[in-house]
């Protein structure tokens, strides 16, 4: 018995379910990593004079953190330079979803049981799943091979990009179907996949900025992700290391179906991990800081990080500047009085405030997501005031907005100093830049606060509303909006800080309606029932 | 006798429906009192106003001798809630929902938590996402019983507890009950309204069908008779007595329903044609509530 019986009837039932999910994902890909190489491309006409700035800009050990290394002094391997390992990343974390989806998540929910229980084979939802996963990396990876082609990109480096994908996308297939055998949950699937694809990225990180003749240099190559990179499109072009990707392909699923072969359905090889028997939780407001725990720790990383990098790009804008064209195109972007460095930091700001306020609508959105899981009752009925837990709410929101935008100043600011020499000065001039942005950060949380207050089934509007202040404010001016449309937006009213002047009458003004859309929020809340609808 | 919950009148709609609908009800301090109806009766909803999470359209609602939307604060500390539909965080265990609840509640009995863990059978290390149905039913009520208050409000508590479990529910409210607690049990479990409930309100569309104790309410319903005679009936000679249904008579023999407080008067003319075999069959309790939650127009002939 091979236990591989009905896993064709699996696969087309799997494949219909994601017929929205990969195309598009695969597009989607194909379209960044082509369309912004054909960009770069048509905007540096004269190749040989374009390679020194762009490689002033890029050659930086944050960017090589972020994105890998240069692999060429050539425009085809700056033009690709911040796509392939990001997509070949977000081609991952399509092969994890894919894989996940119809083996662990399935057998939570108990669908496999009922699959079990007809004609399929022990084997046949997990083949099914890797199969899938293995066809959407392989079309993915092949169609951004044709895209680049088509957008004009070097043959040889574009197949080689294509292996790179596939070195990276089939071993996460791999992780996948092996995490997916380890816990009974698909969260702790979650856990395991997404945490080695963080150490992967992290270690070839860390294997990328080290110095030449330090063996930390060598991490790299622990990380199927470095292995990917070490492929060098548009460079190196190691073809070999698709032979590397393909044996750690089949070893990891081998490894899969023998542990799976060892457990039986719905259980994971590892014990289930249990909680204190005893709880430390003796407030409302404890509630809601330990159920905000895990997802503001999540953003205070990826603030430190962006942090860092605005900080220690400055350095590069700095001398970006001596190229005329690109000085005057960033002072067309930004329109700011000050210096172009602080034209830049001002943006990313901006840009990092908006984020700050979608993490603070998923935060206060939580007091409806309580409500319709039917947990809000539960507290409810207990001693606290419902006025209380919904400002409990708010508050966390709002302070957890304000510790992410001045951890983002204070970071940046250190790393700044060391181009201006001033550490305490840029730490406060870019602090203050960052917590500048709070009211029109509130503002956007307040207004979740009126829709969960007043008309709480559309609380999800509160993203559109987010989508709109964002698009209204920064592209407002761009799209020739006259500015009473584009004064809608609360970021349209920040001052341009650090450089600008600051503008103590707006934000007193967004301090207002926010106050003002909190308090309506809170007594609409008060006033109404609960569960509503 | 005082009243621990009395509501008057109770009206709420949403939208067009009308869940409650000029709703009475009286639970006394010290009883066990059985909340029964048809789905959408509205039980819920009035648990819900009772606990100051929903407003009542009109009507007059005390609890505790309190306001519920007023003394929120005071009032809750001294109930417990057990919803119907128990969600716990997932990422807690049991044991820290316990607390947690308790805490929020203003404390817990020690023992008594500890005792009811055991009693349940409960493993309060699991995070609440792997607990089945009951197990989540069984965390709520720890929670609740452990708590030192003096209502327990309970909304079909016990749907997802296997009969051993029931057990050990019901000896735990008839414990509190001994103790001076008052309990509201919303239930669709006839066997645990029966062996817990002093007395007992059905409700129907937002309104109240009957209330009382389980024998007043089975002497509203009917007895099955079934009667040999030596001298033959007619319907006729019956025809002036009340509440007498679904009559056959075939000859010597006489099958009919009667509701059970005209049994009397249904047996003393029967005697004039002489009995000669007599049998009667008192309501079950599914016949009772069945009866009463049928709505008229769909009850149909019997
Ligand atoms: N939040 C709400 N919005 C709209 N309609 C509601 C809401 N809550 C309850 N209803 C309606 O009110 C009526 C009474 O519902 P309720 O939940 O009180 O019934 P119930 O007696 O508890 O029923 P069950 O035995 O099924 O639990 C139903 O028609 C229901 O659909
Ligand atoms: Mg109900």
């Amino acid at each position: 018995m091979t236990g591989l019986s009905g896993t064709a009837s699996l696969l087309r039932l799997a494949a219909r379910r994601d017929r929205v999910l990969i195309p598009t994902s695969a597009l989607a890909l194909v379209v960044v990593v082509a369309g912004s190489a054909q960009a770069t491309v048509a905007l540096y006409p004269d190749e040989s004079a374009a390679l020194a700035p762009l490689r002033a800009v890029l050659a930086n050990p944050a960017l090589t953190a972020l994105y890998g290394p240069i692999t060429s002094e050539s425009l085809d391997s700056f033009a690709t330079f911040k796509t392939i390992l990001t997509g070949a990343v977000f081609l991952c974390l399509l092969a994890y979803v894919v894989v996940r989806r119809h083996t662990r998540t399935e057998e939570e929910e108990g669908r496999l049981e009922l699959l079990g229980a007809g004609a399929i084979g022990r084997r046949a939802p997990l083949a099914a799943a890797v199969l899938l996963g293995t066809a959407a990396v392989l079309g993915t990876a092949l169609l951004t091979m044709v895209g680049a082609i088509a957008a004009g990109l070097d043959r040889t480096g574009s197949v080689a990009l294509g292996v790179s994908w596939i070195v990276m996308g089939l071993t996460w297939v791999g992780v996948t179907a092996v995490a997916a055998q380890l816990t009974e949950t698909a969260r702790g699937t979650a856990g395991f996949a997404l945490g080695a694809l963080a150490l992967a990225y992290l270690l070839r990180a860390l294997g990328d900025v080290a110095a030449d003749d330090s063996p930390l240099h060598l991490l790299t190559w622990l990380s199927p992700l470095g292995w990917g990179e070490k492929v060098a499109p548009y460079g190196a072009n190691r073809f070999w290391l698709l032979a590397v990707g393909l044996v750690a392909y089949a070893a990891l699923l081998v490894g899969a179906f023998v542990l799976q072969s060892r457990r039986d359905l719905g259980a994971g090889i590892l014990p289930s991990r249990v909680g204190p028997a005893r709880g430390r939780l003796h407030s409302s407001l404890a509630l809601t800081l330990r159920l905000a725990r895990g997802t503001l720790a999540g953003w205070f990383v990826a603030f430190v990080v962006l942090g860092a990098v605005v900080g220690s790009l400055a350095g590069n804008v700095q001398s970006f500047l001596d190229s005329p064209e690109t000085a005057d195109l960033l002072r067309k972007m930004g329109g700011s009085d000050g210096s172009i460095v602080d034209t830049f930091f001002a943006t990313e700001i901006h840009v990092a405030a908006v984020a700050a306020a979608a993490l603070g609508i998923s935060l206060v959105t939580r007091l409806r997501t309580e409500e319709t899981a039917g947990r809000a009752e539960a507290v409810l009925a207990t001693a606290v005031p419902r006025r209380r837990w919904a400002l409990e709410h708010l508050v966390v929101a709002m302070a957890g907005t304000a510790v992410l935008m001045a951890c983002l100043g204070v970071v940046a600011g250190a790393l700044d100093s060391g181009r201006t020499g001033d550490v305490a000065g840029s730490i406060g001039r870019l602090s203050g830049a960052a917590l500048s942005t709070l009211p029109a950060v509130w503002v956007c949380i307040a207004v979740a606060a009126v829709l969960i207050g007043v008309a709480p089934r559309f609380t999800g509007v509160s993203w559109a509303v987010l989508i709109a202040f964002f698009t209204l404010g920064e592209f407002g001016d761009l799209l020739g909006l006259p500015s009473v449309v584009s004064g809608l937006s609360p970021f349209a009213h920040l001052p341009s800080l650090p450089g600008g002047e600051t503008a103590v009458g707006a934000s007193l003004v967004l301090l207002g309606v926010a106050a003002l859309c909190a308090a309506v929020g809170l007594e609409g809340l008060r006033r109404r029932d609960l569960p509503f609808g | 006798m005082t009243s621990a919950i009395q509501v008057v009148d109770l009206r709420k709609t949403f939208g067009r429906t009308k869940a409650l609908d000029g709703l009475d009800l009286e639970v006394d301090t010290g009883e066990i009192h059985g909340f029964l109806g048809p789905n959408g009766a509205g039980k819920s909803t009035t648990i819900r106003i009772l606990l100051g999470l929903m407003r009542a359209d009109s009507g007059a609602v005390s609890l505790l001798g309190g306001d519920p939307r007023r003394d929120v604060e005071t009032l809750h500390r001294r109930l417990s809630y057990v919803p119907g539909d128990v969600a716990l965080w997932p990422n807690l265990s049991g044991g820290e929902v316990i607390d947690l609840l308790g805490n929020l509640r203003g404390g817990l009995d020690e023992r008594r938590r500890a005792e009811l863990l055991e009693r349940f059978a409960l493993d309060p290390t699991k995070k609440s996402r792997t607990y089945s149905k009951g197990n989540r039913q069984k965390v709520a009520l720890v929670a609740a019983l452990s708590s030192d208050v003096e209502l327990l409000i309970l909304d079909e508590p016990t749907s997802g507890l296997d009969p051993l479990m029931e057990a050990v529910f019901r000896e735990a409210v008839r414990d509190f009950r001994d103790g001076g607690g008052t309990v509201l049990l919303s239930s669709h479990i006839l066997g645990e309204v029966e062996s817990l409930c002093d007395r007992v309100s059905i409700i129907r569309e937002g309104r109240n069908v009957e209330s009382g104790t389980l024998s007043q309410l089975r002497h509203l319903a009917r007895t099955t008779v079934g009667a040999g005679l030596e001298r033959p009936v007619a319907e006729t000679d019956l025809a002036d007595l009340s509440g007498v249904v679904d009559l056959v008579i075939t000859d010597h023999e006489l099958h009919c329903t009667v509701e059970t407080a005209h049994l009397g008067a249904l047996l003393e003319r029967l005697g004039r044609h002489g009995i000669r075999t007599l049998t009667s069959a008192p309501p079950t309790l599914e016949e009772l509530f069945m009866e009463q939650y049928r709505t008229p127009e769909v009850a149909g002939p019997r």
